[in-house]
């Protein structure tokens, strides 16, 4: 230490001798526990905020599954109430039905009255008599479409009863009360069936959208159709009914059950032999039968049949417990006739029941062994089977909301239940395989998500969505493969370095271009191009690759010292000049070609030929999306051809071998995982674009490879059609699936892309 | 060189490769050429041309309009369409010519072949009129009328000043009536639907027990005087919008339209007259600046198809700015996780890729995602905990600019965590090591040595995501923009930033005006307008990325070596 004085104005404020410039002891104990624990703050902060996002990003899938597994869910009954069934005990239950807030339910019965009470109690609110006139008994009954509310019981006389349960909502101190009443749409007196007045033991009744109609078998065997047309009078509200009567051709065998449809154009007889009759009544002067098919096995009975919502197909159950759907199609001979549609999973026990679902092709099944089972037609599903009962199920009465059913055995004892069946349209068939829907004569694949009426079966097939979503991106690939790829090995490899740092950023800022303006583009201003220039299209096509070779050609032949002034890797430049020529000359000649070999337009020559043409097409596109992509392929592919090690290009050139040589057996194949990945990504890029589709195709959704076709990608229908859906609805639900199939599939093909690249690194690392 | 050995030597594979790569180049600059003539062109103020179409009975008629492309044709294809072609003609060309007059001719844009044409002439005095419904007029100004009496012909010395003035005064007056209408009367709505908000919360306090009778009756009687107070303001407020609106209707213009017919034009419908033929190029300039500031400063007309797209700029900025609040410090912190804290391993590998392919995932994914969870989800639940008064009404529980913006940062995310963790990675390691052997702590190092030397690679992240975020559609179709937005989102009501509203966006507006717009000719331009001011957004963004990355590698190479 030297003893040199220090002057006083070195020394800090407060110093004096003895004492040292460190913190006390105890101030770097509490500096360093400060230190310490800033430290832990930022790891544990650090390390739960980044856990934190990695968790978020996860939650993507995690809810997109969330949402979807519902429709994987079979349905739920819960039973909650049983009680012996209100009302005569004695009398046989014809029919048993709930209105939409499960508040009251109703039954009908053979001593013809109307018992309304309420399903969770079984409480009487209100029983209706049935004006029956005296001498004339209840022979037979009959419900129309369960939405449409309709009763009738068939009389001794030859006459029929046309009943219709309603509700009266009311909100009396702002709480619901609905009353319950019974109303005739034909009026309270019979009307007429048989003129000659034979007892009715079948019977059918419809409301079509011109009026009523019945169908009835008399004991003598004989076949009646009615139709009743009313007019409600203006001054006094009476109604008045008008009828027009026709005897049809006597059904063979022993009549089991009459169905008549909503449009009025079919009945269907089913007899006890398990054959079922079709009569085409659209005129029922010449109504005859067209059709008779057995509809069970073979020596087995049908025991229950009912139409489903929307009365287009049959369901129908035989004693051997097997369940078939059935409806009309159109053969070849324009003759409908009818078809087994498909068949369900059978019960072990004879059908007993069959009640249709009121707005979805559903239905519920009772059988003699007192198994429940919930069945969806069009996605041929088998929701639930489950023993409710010993006894067998004679009556399902389902809520018109699909919340609550009630359940009737033979014995008279109820069981009213919670129901819970969210989501029956949505099955691996449905969406993935082909359906035979409803009007059809074939099954098909086909997505159609809503309809102009309540009764539409939705279709929800995401096989055309998924081949859109190919073809658009097989298009755009075969546009942007070649282009990126070849201008990716010239960059990297051929060019000038001046001229491959102006032109790589170039391109590689195109990836941020917005897809939007492509689209835009690709929809307003290159659709109607093309479609008014579409042999200048394809003249571009194919002189574009010969003018280059030509050139080359050319050049190779040009004096060698003009040659040897440029220096090399300037092909790209001198082509601009050819290539841009050669457009303009294909655009001025393409409306000459149009005159001379097209008769004036491609596009109606197309046509003619029978090709379809849409100005949205696959072509426009292709080219679109193709542009979209060539950054992405471009810039991986040639950051992997231009990382290949110097030394083995320089090694191959030493040893003799040409520039060209050494690209294609040296450089490509070290490089070739790298653009293998870059295929990849821009594929993944490809099957994901959702506004270029959306604004340059038609967005129908039809299974085709036609280039001059449109299609509708699965980005582009989320897009389009999840904002109008029901929250939490299977549609609804679908769409995330789609979401989910799109991610899961990027993701499959961006982490391979990802895994070759990063064994590529590690390999060029290596050399 | 024979042809053989041309062809063995590789060379046309060059030439092939050569040429590939000029095409894209082509395409590239041909796309943003084509965007940029169309987008600046568009507020140039193009001649308008007056001819006479003569037809095959030697009936003639006169169009007055802008020719907005033309079109080359076969003779026979238009033969087919019923029209009198001469036979020796192979190819007709044909004029789109926008006649404006909407509300007269039923058309604004018609297709008209040569074939009959007469000469174009510009004459000086044709004049076009931008007004605020049926479109763009063009004709001949005939005379000016104020309260029904003529003020001055056109043929008058100093009409045009004179229209001028007037369309000045109605502009002036429209700017009042509409500070009017959006700034003092907008408030007064906002503090009504406080007050009906808040005497629902009263009654919902009142149901669930929390306040008595007495407080009730005692609070709603203070809402009922505020509510008082504010009809009695608006109806000042109305008093006086029912003056502006007559005074602003005391001037017409009678003009000619080109059949000659005279047509009356309330001079409070006059956005701008021009006689561009007339216009020497400093005047065309004028006009230029004029337009182009309309556009940008401008709120949208007539479904969006004219006026400006100040809203669609506004959301757009608006969102990026809350989506960059979200989404830096997160990434960051994750980035910094990722690269710093976590133990290296193959589940990290895992975790790093997958996170790096989200970047690569459909952008509709998170849309649907945002819809579903952000909207369906926590909005409802908040909807449910914090605005029960609003219900059934939703609150948060609709898509919005809140949502939109975090589904960006969750999209946006992985590009600042790749962006970030790569200019981490960067860092030479002797830096790291010597900061360590001073005796820093970990913490220490990474947040004072570490963090600020990224602090441009994070920026680049950043940026890259803005520019991203300001070109993506598709999922903010699904959660919060939509075609017209009536209030902005920021605005001098209380609580002056509304996130729970819905925005206006400049991709989406591309969208919707380009493709569900009623009159698809008349917006094109302004698409392109838009497209270019999207465009040169991003395109500046993301060289000004691609400028601080090179900085940065530039600076590490010299720190490294």
């Amino acid at each position: 230490m030297s003893d040199l004085p220090l002057s006083s104005s070195d020394q800090p404020k407060g110093w004096s001798p003895g004492r040292t410039l460190l913190p006390s002891g105890e101030q770097r104990a509490r500096l360093r526990k400060w230190r310490y624990f800033k430290n832990n703050f930022s790891r544990y902060g650090v390390g739960s905020g980044g856990i934190g996002v990695v968790i978020a990003l996860a939650l993507i899938f995690v809810y997109l599954f969330y949402e979807v597994v519902p429709l994987l869910r079979p349905a739920s009954v819960t039973p909650q109430t049983g009680y012996v069934i209100p009302g005569d005990v004695h009398a046989e239950t014809y029919y048993l039905t709930m209105e939409r807030y499960q508040e009251l339910a109703v039954r009908f019965s053979s001593d013809g009255v109307a018992t309304f009470f309420e399903p969770d109690s079984g409480t009487i609110r209100r029983q209706f008599t049935l004006p029956i006139p005296e001498g004339v008994t209840i022979t037979s009954f009959t419900a129309g479409e369960p939405r449409g509310r309709l009763v009738a019981f068939g009389l001794s006389d030859g006459s029929a009863i046309v009943a219709q349960h309603a509700y009266n909502l009311t909100f009396p101190d702002d709480r619901r009360h609905i009353e319950p009443k019974l109303e005739f749409p034909l009026g309270e007196v019979p009307v007429v069936l048989d003129p000659d007045g034979r007892t009715i033991t079948h019977l059918a009744l419809e409301r079509g959208s011109q009026g009523y109609i019945a169908a009835g078998l008399t004991d003598d065997g004989r076949l009646m159709l009615s139709r009743y047309t009313t007019t409600t009078s203006m001054f006094t509200g009476e109604v008045e009914v008008r009828q027009q009567s026709h005897q049809l051709p006597t059904p063979p065998g022993q009549t089991e059950r009459l169905l008549v449809d909503s449009t009025h154009r079919s009945l269907y007889v089913a007899d006890t032999e398990g054959r079922l009759h079709y009569y085409d009544i659209s005129s029922p002067a010449q109504a005859r039968i067209v059709d008779s098919q057995q509809v069970v096995a073979a020596g087995e009975q049908i025991t229950a049949i009912d139409f489903l919502v929307g009365t287009l197909s049959l369901i129908v159950g035989g004693s051997d417990g097997s369940l078939s759907q059935w409806f009309l199609v159109r053969g070849a001979d324009r003759v409908q006739r009818l078809a087994q549609v498909r068949s369900f999973e059978p019960h072990s026990a004879p059908i007993t029941a069959i009640a249709p679902e009121l707005a979805r092709k559903g239905f519920y099944v009772g059988d003699a062994a007192g198994t429940l089972g919930i069945h969806y037609a069009t996605s041929n599903r088998t929701l639930l089977k489950q023993q409710l009962t010993e006894r067998p199920i004679t009556h399902i009465g389902l809520s018109p909301v699909n919340r609550a059913m009630l359940v009737l055995d033979n014995t008279g004892q109820l069981n009213f239940l919670n129901l819970r069946n969210p989501h029956p349209e949505a099955s691996l068939q449905a969406l993935w395989g082909r359906v035979w829907y409803e009007g059809r004569s074939e099954p098909d694949y086909v997505w159609q998500s809503s309809g102009a009426t309540d009764d539409f079966e939705p279709k929800f097939s995401l096989i055309p969505m998924t081949v859109g979503t190919l073809k658009a991106a097989f298009y755009a690939m075969l546009f942007a493969i070649p282009l990126a790829v070849m201008g990716a090995i010239y960059t990297a490899y051929f060019m000038q370095r001046h001229m491959r740092s102006a032109v790589k950023p170039t391109i590689e800022i195109m990836e941020a271009l917005p897809t939007v303006i492509l689209g835009f583009l690709a929809g307003l201003w290159l659709a109607p191009f093309i479609e008014s220039h579409l042999p200048a299209v394809f003249s571009i096509l194919l002189l574009l690759p010969l003018s280059m070779l030509v050139m080359g050609y050319l050049w190779m032949r040009t004096p060698a010292t003009l040659r040897q002034r440029l220096p090399a890797g300037l092909e790209a430049l001198l082509l601009v000049p050819v290539l841009v020529l050669v457009v303009w000359a294909c655009i001025a000649v393409s409306p000459f070609v149009e005159v001379w070999f097209f008769s004036g337009s491609m596009r109606q020559w197309l046509t003619d030929v029978g090709i379809t043409y849409d100005q949205r097409n696959a072509l426009v596109v292709g080219i679109a999306m193709g542009f979209a992509v060539i950054p992405t392929i471009f810039s991986i592919a040639e950051d992997a051809i231009y990382s290949v090690p110097k030394h083995l290009t320089q090694g191959s050139l030493a040893l003799g071998a040409s520039t060209w040589q050494t690209l294609y057996n040296v450089v490509l194949p070290t490089a070739s995982p790298g653009i293998f990945a870059a295929v990849m990504m821009g594929f993944g890029r490809a099957v994901g674009e959702t506004m270029i589709v959306l604004m340059a195709t038609g967005n129908s959704p039809v299974i085709n490879f036609n280039i001059f076709e449109g299609m509708r990608t699965l980005s582009a229908n989320v897009a389009v059609e999840l904002t109008e859906t029901a929250v939490g609805g299977t549609h609804y639900r679908i769409l995330f699936l789609s979401a989910l199939v799109l991610l899961i599939l990027t993701f499959l093909v961006n982490t391979t892309a990802e895994v070759v690249r990063q064994r590529l690194r590690q390999r060029y690392s290596n050399l | 060189m024979t042809f053989k050995h041309w062809l063995k030597s590789g060379s046309p594979w060059i030439w092939l490769n050569a040429g590939a790569i000029t095409i894209s180049m082509i395409m590239v600059v041909g796309l943003l050429t084509l965007i940029a003539v169309r987008g600046f062109g568009h507020f140039w103020p193009s001649p308008i041309i007056e001819t006479t179409l003569t037809d095959a009975d030697g009936e003639s008629i006169t169009i007055i309009g802008e020719v907005t492309r033309s079109q080359t044709v076969a003779a026979d294809v238009l033969r087919d369409a019923g029209l009198e072609v001469p036979e020796n003609l192979l190819l007709v060309n044909r004029y789109l010519i926008k006649q404006g007059n909407r509300d007269v001719w039923g058309r604004d844009f018609v297709w008209y072949s040569e074939i009959g044409m007469g000469e174009w002439d510009y004459p000086r005095d044709v004049m076009r009129l931008e007004r605020r419904e049926w479109g763009d007029f063009y004709g001949y100004a005939v005379r000016l009328l104020a309260n029904g009496t003529v003020v001055s012909e056109a043929v008058d010395e100093g009409f045009w000043a004179e229209l001028q003035a007037r369309i000045q005064r109605s502009n002036d007056l429209f700017d009042e009536i509409r500070g009017i209408e959006r700034g003092a009367i907008g408030s007064i709505n906002n503090a009504l639907e406080r007050v009906r908000l808040g005497e629902r919360r009263l009654e919902l306090n009142r149901e669930a027990g929390r306040i008595d009778q007495a407080e009730y009756e005692r609070r709603m009687a203070d809402f009922a005087v505020q509510r008082q107070r504010l009809d009695e303001d608006y109806a000042v407020l109305q008093a006086q919008l029912d003056q502006l609106y007559v005074d602003v209707r005391r001037d017409t213009l009678v003009a000619a339209v080109a059949d000659g017919r005279e047509v009356e034009i309330a001079v409070g419908q006059i956005i701008r007259a021009v006689q561009p033929n007339a216009m020497v190029l400093s005047d065309k300039l004028g006009f230029y600046v004029d337009t182009l500031w309309d556009f940008f400063s401008g709120f949208p007309r007539e479904a969006n198809t004219e006026g400006g797209i100040f809203p669609a700029i506004f959301g757009t900025v608006a969102m990026v700015l809350i989506m960059s609040i979200i989404v830096t410090p997160f990434g960051v912190l994750a980035a910094i996780y990722l690269r710093e804290y976590a133990r290296q391993g193959p589940l990290l590998r895992i975790i790093r890729i997958s996170v790096y392919n989200l970047a690569g995932v459909p952008s509709i994914v998170f849309g649907v995602f945002g819809l579903g969870f952000f909207i369906y989800f926590i909005g409802g639940a908040i909807d449910q905990q914090f605005f029960p008064a609003a219900l059934p009404a939703p609150t948060f529980g609709t898509p919005g600019l809140m949502w939109a913006s975090f589904t960006l940062a969750l999209l946006t995310l992985p590009v600042v965590i790749v962006a970030t963790e790569e200019g981490l990675s960067r860092i030479p390691s002797t830096i790291r090591q010597g900061s360590l052997a001073l005796g820093a702590t970990k913490s220490e190092t990474l947040w004072k040595v570490v963090v600020p030397l990224a602090t441009p690679a994070m920026m680049t992240g950043l940026i890259l995501a803005i520019a991203r975020a300001a070109g993506e559609v598709a999922p903010l179709m699904l959660v919060g923009v939509v075609k017209l937005a009536p209030t902005l989102p920021i605005d001098g009501n209380f609580p002056f930033i509304h996130l729970e509203r819905k925005i206006m966006h400049l991709g989406f507006h591309i969208y919707d005006v380009g493709f569900q717009s009623p009159n698809a000719e008349a917006a094109q331009p302004l698409v392109y307008a838009t497209a270019l001011t999207l465009v040169l957004i991003i395109i500046t963004l993301n060289l000004s990325a691609i400028s601080i990355r090179n900085h940065l590698r530039e600076k590490y190479r010299s720190a490294s070596d």
